[in-house]
C-alpha cells in the first residue's frame, strides 16, 4: 500500500445524504439526494489515481474514471461531465442504477483498506450539476454521413447505441412501442430510484444531438424490419428488452390480486397510477403484500408497495439471503423501510374467494442442498412444511423471458432455443444481414449497464460495416 | 396526436364512432385486430378492436360504447381534435377461409367488431348467416352494414321492440337445426358469448370469440389480459383476441373484468360530479 493512499483513506468515504426510512417509505420523491460540490470534491480527492485502474476495467462501457475523478477534485465540473459523455451517453442513469459494488467499486484499490471511492455517486453528480447548472452545450459531433440507423427499443441499450451513432454522423431514429421513449428506465425503475424527469432529459439530450424518436412504433406490427429496410435505413438496432414476464405456474394465479412486476410497475411507473385518481390508470392496493422474488425489479416492486400504503409487504424468496440477486443497496433501502424478507420460502398456491379474489397464499419451507447450474446451492423443500399466508396483493417477480412480438415476425432472424436472438457476442450481429441486437433480448434479463456495454460494442460494428459492409 | 376526421353518435349517444387518422396502423390493420388509444396524458391506455379500415385514406374507425371516465373523454373529443396516442395493430388477424357456412352472432358494440369479419368472411366464398342483437331497437348498431356485409341477417331485440323478442342464442338454435354451418363467430358482451358457445357445443360447431379483457400495454408484456383457455394460460394480446369459445373459461373472465370496478366507478362519478 502506498503512503498516499493511506493518507486519502483516512478521511473514509462521503456518506450519501438520503431522505429517513419512515418519511420516505410513504413517498416517491427519490431517496438518496446526492451530494453537494464540497461532498463531491472531498470525495473524489479519495481516488489515489491507480496507473492501472481496476475501475475502468470493471465498467462494460469503460468511462475512464480516475479522468473524470481528477476533474472534479479540480471543481471543473463541466469538463468532468463531458469527459464521461465520451463513453457514455446516460451518466445520470447509470450513477443510479449500476451495480457498481460488483463492477467499478468493486475493483476499487482503496477496498484493500476500507471502502471503495463512491464512484457511482460521483458520476451522478456530474450528470445532476450539469442538469442544473450546465450550459446545455452539446459535445462535437462528426460530418453528416448520410447513413440512416433504426434503433428498434429506447431502453438502455437502444439509447447508447442512438448515442454513440449520432456523435459518429449517422442519422439516427429510435422506435418505442410505448407512447413514452425509455424502455426499462420508464416503465420499470421506479420514480423513487431513477426520477422521469432525469430519463426524459437523457432522451432529450438525444434529441438536441440529432436524433430522432418515434413513438407508438410497434416493430413487429405496426412495421417489419423488412418494411425499415425498404424505408432506406441502411442498419437497424434491436434493443427490445425480454418483455415476457414468468409466473409461477402454480393453482390460483389468475385471481384477481396477482400481476407481474412488469404490470404493477408499469402501472405505477408508465401510467403514473401512485397519483391515482388524478391519474386515469389504477393500481391495486394490498394491505398484506407478497413480493415473489428476490432481485432487483422485486425490491422495486416491494418498496411501491410500501410507498402506497401497505400495512405489511414480504419479499417471498425460496433461497437464502447470500443468493438474493438485488444490488445490497436496494435490499438496504428494502429493509430500512420495513419490508420483511421471509427467506427460504416457495408458494404451492394462491387461496381466494367466490368473487374471485387472492385472499391468501399457502407456502412450503425450503433448505438449500448441492449447488445447481447456477453455481447457487439448490432449495429443497421440506416436508410437511406447508403454512398459509395472509395477502390480498401477490406482485410476481421471478424474471422475464423473450418477447416474440418481433421475432416471430423476423423468420430469418436465428433465435436460440429459449427465443433469444442470436448474436454475435463480440460484434452483436446477428444472422439477418444489416441488422444488429443487444441487450435482454440477446442475453436474457440482465441489468441496465450490460444492455448499454452490447449497445456500445453494436455502434461500434455497425459504423465499422457502414463504412466498409458486412 | 392522431386526429378524429369522422364522429358519429349512435344507439341513442350511448355508442360512438371515431374515423381516425392513424395511415401506419390503417397499412397494416386486418380483421379482428385491435389498437391502443390513449385520449391525454393522464389518460389510461384502452384497447378498442377496429370496426373498419381504410388504407387508401389512411384511417382506422373505432366503436364504443361510454361505460366509464376512459370511454366518456373519448366521447368528448370533436371533429379536429384526437387521441394523444394510437397504437397498433396489435393481437393476432382473423382466421378467414373458405369452409362453407359460416354463422356471425354480434351483440351491443360486438357488432361493430363483427362487421369487417363478416365481410371477409362473405369475400373468402363463405355463405354468411348472421344474427345480431341489442337490448331494444334504439341500441341496435349497423343494422344496414350487416345486411350488406352477409348473404342473410337476423335481428333479436330483448325487449321484443324490433325483430325477433328474445336472445341471439334463440336463433343461433334455430339456425343450426335447419342449416349444416361450419364456423360460428360469436362477438359481444361475455354472457353472450358464453351462452352462444355453449349452445354451439351442443351441435359440435366450431366457435371464435374475441376477448378484450384489461390490459396495458398489449404486446404481450404485462400479463394483465391472461385468460384461460382449456385449461391454459393465454394472453390475449398476443395469443388472441380470438379463441376458441368452447375453450374459454368466460367465469374468470367475467371476475377479472370486475378488478378494478370501485376505482372505475370513483373515476367515472368524479368525471361526471366536474363535467354537470
Amino acid at each position: 500500500m502506498t503512503e498516499k493512499m493511506e493518507k486519502q483513506d483516512k478521511k473514509g468515504r462521503v456518506p450519501m445524504p438520503e431522505q429517513d426510512p419512515n418519511v420516505r417509505k410513504r413517498n416517491f420523491q427519490e431517496v438518496p439526494t446526492g451530494y453537494t460540490p464540497a461532498m463531491a470534491q472531498e470525495e473524489a480527492a479519495r481516488c489515489v489515481q491507480c496507473k492501472k485502474p481496476g475501475c475502468v476495467e470493471g465498467c462494460p462501457v469503460s468511462v475512464d474514471i480516475p479522468g473524470f475523478i481528477n476533474l472534479v477534485t479540480k471543481g471543473d465540473f463541466t469538463a468532468a461531465i463531458r469527459h464521461i459523455w465520451s463513453m457514455n451517453a446516460l451518466p445520470a442513469v447509470c450513477g443510479r442504477v449500476c451495480p457498481q459494488e460488483i463492477q467499478c467499486e468493486g475493483k476499487c484499490i482503496l477496498n484493500k483498506k476500507g471502502l471503495p471511492v463512491a464512484i457511482g455517486n460521483l458520476e451522478r453528480f456530474c450528470a445532476d450539476y450539469e442538469r442544473e447548472h450546465g450550459t446545455g452545450a452539446l459535445p462535437p459531433k462528426a460530418a453528416p454521413t448520410g447513413k440512416r440507423i433504426a434503433v428498434v427499443g429506447s431502453g438502455p441499450s437502444g439509447l447508447t447505441v442512438a448515442g454513440d451513432l449520432i456523435q459518429k454522423g449517422h442519422s439516427v431514429t429510435i422506435m418505442e412501442a410505448f407512447h413514452k421513449p425509455g424502455g426499462v428506465l420508464v416503465y420499470g425503475i421506479p420514480e423513487f430510484r431513477l426520477p422521469k424527469a432525469i430519463v426524459a432529459q437523457e432522451v432529450n439530450f438525444l434529441e438536441r444531438l440529432g436524433a430522432e424518436v418515434k413513438c407508438n412504433a410497434v416493430v413487429g406490427r405496426t412495421v417489419s424490419l423488412d418494411e425499415l429496410f425498404e424505408e432506406g435505413y441502411d442498419a437497424i438496432y434491436i434493443g427490445v428488452g425480454a418483455g415476457l414476464p414468468s409466473f409461477m405456474n402454480i393453482p390460483g394465479e389468475n385471481l384477481i390480486g396477482i400481476l407481474s412486476a412488469n404490470e404493477y410497475l408499469t402501472r405505477a411507473n408508465l401510467m403514473k397510477a401512485y397519483k391515482f385518481p388524478e391519474v386515469d390508470t389504477p393500481i391495486p392496493l394490498g394491505k398484506n403484500v407478497a413480493v415473489l422474488g428476490a432481485g432487483n425489479v422485486a425490491m422495486d416492486s416491494a418498496r411501491t408497495a410500501m410507498r402506497l400504503g401497505a400495512e405489511s409487504v414480504k419479499i417471498v424468496y425460496r433461497r437464502s439471503r447470500d443468493e438474493m440477486p438485488a444490488r445490497k443497496a436496494e435490499i438496504h433501502h428494502a429493509e430500512e423501510e420495513g419490508i420483511e424478507m421471509m427467506l427460504l420460502t416457495n408458494p404451492v398456491r394462491y387461496l381466494g374467494d367466490e368473487s374471485g379474489r387472492l385472499t391468501g397464499m399457502q407456502c412450503l419451507k425450503m433448505e438449500l442442498g448441492e449447488p445447481d447450474a447456477s453455481g447457487r446451492r439448490r432449495p429443497i423443500p421440506i416436508k410437511g412444511s406447508e403454512f398459509e399466508i395472509k395477502t390480498d396483493l401477490v406482485i410476481v417477480a421471478v424474471g422475464s423471458g423473450a418477447n416474440p412480438l418481433l421475432t416471430q415476425s423476423t423468420p430469418d432472424l436465428a433465435l436460440n432455443k429459449w427465443g433469444y436472438i442470436q448474436a454475435d457476442p463480440e460484434t452483436g450481429k446477428t444472422s439477418k444481414r444489416g441488422v444488429w441486437a443487444g441487450g435482454d433480448i440477446v442475453t436474457g434479463a440482465a441489468t441496465v449497464i450490460l444492455a448499454m456495454g452490447a449497445g456500445r460494442a453494436a455502434a461500434n460494428s455497425i459504423h465499422k460495416y457502414l463504412t466498409w459492409g458486412w | 396526436m392522431f386526429p378524429i376526421v369522422a364522429r358519429e353518435e349512435m344507439a341513442q349517444g350511448t355508442v360512438i364512432l371515431n374515423e381516425i387518422e392513424a395511415p401506419l396502423i390503417a397499412r397494416k390493420a386486418k380483421p379482428g385486430q385491435f389498437v391502443i388509444l390513449k385520449a391525454n396524458e393522464e389518460g389510461e391506455r384502452i384497447p378498442l378492436t377496429m370496426a373498419e379500415t381504410d388504407p387508401a385514406k389512411g384511417t382506422i374507425t373505432v366503436i364504443y360504447m361510454v361505460v366509464g371516465k376512459s370511454t366518456a373523454l373519448f366521447k368528448d373529443l370533436k371533429v379536429g381534435e384526437g387521441y394523444q396516442d394510437v397504437i397498433g395493430p396489435l393481437g393476432r388477424p382473423t382466421h378467414v377461409e373458405k369452409v362453407g357456412t359460416v354463422l356471425c352472432v354480434g351483440g351491443g358494440t360486438g357488432v361493430a367488431v363483427l362487421h369487417p369479419i363478416t365481410r371477409a368472411m362473405k369475400a373468402a366464398g363463405n355463405h354468411v348467416i348472421c344474427v345480431i342483437g341489442a337490448r331494444n331497437k334504439g341500441l341496435l348498431i349497423l343494422e344496414e352494414k350487416m345486411k350488406a356485409a352477409s348473404n342473410d341477417l337476423r335481428v333479436c331485440t330483448d325487449d321484443g321492440s324490433y325483430g325477433h323478442h328474445g336472445f341471439v342464442t334463440d336463433i343461433v338454435k334455430e339456425v343450426l337445426e335447419k342449416t349444416p354451418v361450419q364456423q360460428v363467430v360469436a362477438i359481444g358482451p361475455v354472457p353472450m358469448m358464453k351462452a352462444v358457445s355453449a349452445v354451439t357445443k351442443t351441435y359440435n360447431v366450431p366457435t371464435m370469440v374475441s376477448l378484450n379483457p384489461i390490459m396495458i400495454d398489449g404486446t404481450g408484456m404485462c400479463g394483465g389480459c391472461r385468460v384461460s383457455v382449456g385449461g391454459k394460460t393465454k394472453f390475449a394480446c398476443v395469443d388472441g383476441p380470438e379463441f376458441d369459445g368452447h375453450q374459454v373459461n368466460f367465469d374468470e373472465l367475467t371476475k377479472r373484468l370486475r378488478a378494478y370496478c370501485t376505482e372505475e366507478k370513483q373515476c367515472y362519478e368524479g368525471y361526471c360530479r366536474l363535467n354537470d
